[in-house]
């Protein structure tokens, strides 16, 4: 499972409820994974600003030298995105699976209050079947 | 007369990867964060004033920097997030994408920054950056009236500059 090194939700105020990482070197304390996700919220914002032409609605995708970031924004405001390796392909699908899921598992959770962090074991288990190698492959189908 | 034989970035001009204009604009930034150069070829939304959309955009490019850095998943040693990082120093990245437009992003060794904003569809573009600092060490750096740090204002920079990025992107 090299392909996909983590996975972040944010709601909609900026703040993580939900982050899984899947292998990257050199551990990332829970500080710095907040304010991680709080940077990536205003940096979000702020490329909406910057566009030269109407209806932006922000970074979908980051291309850094060693990796790829691609960010997917549900309508309620809360931003999925997931780190991966430059040139991975069937990001965005996997993303929109991911919001399924979400929808799915969380949402639906009696037990879940909105805008808190993610704690659903259904959720965790579900994802970590899709965000295996081949189903990823098999959602670009 | 040969401009670019000597040198070793980007010797002749990339191929054009997609024909027609689709360079919205372009910012040239030094390690100061003062914008050294602004075109624009197609802009109608404004948001801000010029100097506030110029200090945005520095800061964004700043932040986007301490962000790939400390997020860099394959190296251990990532130091601590907003840290100011040396040109080259810490995982950079090269482009970022939304739905209405693409931003292209070079910095070179002595802190250059060369900002290119296209069509959101537009392939990579980090060898016609190459070539445009190409052109602003040719026509800028090499020009004996320019001083370092001031804005730039070289009408054959701006031609050549022009007439590159109607080719490109």
């Amino acid at each position: 499972m090299a392909a996909i090194y983590s996975l972040y939700i944010i709601n909609k105020s900026g703040g993580l409820i939900f982050c899984k990482d899947y292998g990257s070197a050199g551990k990332m304390d829970t500080n710095d994974s907040l304010r991680l996700a709080s940077l990536w919220h205003s940096m979000h914002a702020i490329s909406q600003q910057l566009s030269p032409v109407n209806g932006c609605a922000g970074i979908e995708l980051l291309q850094a030298d060693t990796f790829d970031l691609h960010c997917f924004q549900s309508l309620t405001g809360t931003k999925f995105f997931v780190v991966c390796e430059p040139g991975t392909l069937h990001m965005e699908f996997l993303l929109k699976y991911i919001y399924e899921l979400y929808t799915d598992y969380v949402l639906k959770n009696p037990f879940y209050e909105m805008e808190m962090p993610i704690r659903c074991e259904l959720f965790d288990i579900n994802l970590s079947q899709a965000v295996q190698k081949d189903r990823v492959a098999l959602l670009g189908r | 007369m040969q401009f670019f034989g000597g040198s070793e970035i980007s010797p002749s001009p990339p191929p054009p990867t997609v024909s027609g204009n689709n360079a919205h604009m372009l910012y040239v930034f030094n390690r100061n964060g003062v914008c050294l150069l602004y075109r624009e070829w197609n802009r109608p939304l404004k948001t801000l004033n010029p100097q506030q959309d110029h200090k945005l955009m520095f800061g964004l490019l700043f932040s986007l920097k301490s962000l790939t850095a400390k997020m860099d998943p394959t190296s251990t040693e990532k130091g601590n997030l907003g840290v100011p990082q040396l040109p080259g120093q810490g995982c950079s990245f090269h482009s970022f994408r939304t739905n209405t437009y693409k931003l292209s992003f070079m910095e070179s060794p002595s802190g250059i920054k060369i900002i290119l904003v296209t069509h959101p569809r537009t392939g990579d573009l980090r060898e016609s950056l190459k070539y445009i600092y190409n052109l602003y060490v040719e026509y800028v750096v090499k020009n004996p009236l320019y001083s370092p740090g001031a804005p730039i204002k070289c009408e054959l920079f701006n031609s050549t500059l022009d007439q590159y990025v109607r080719g490109v992107g």
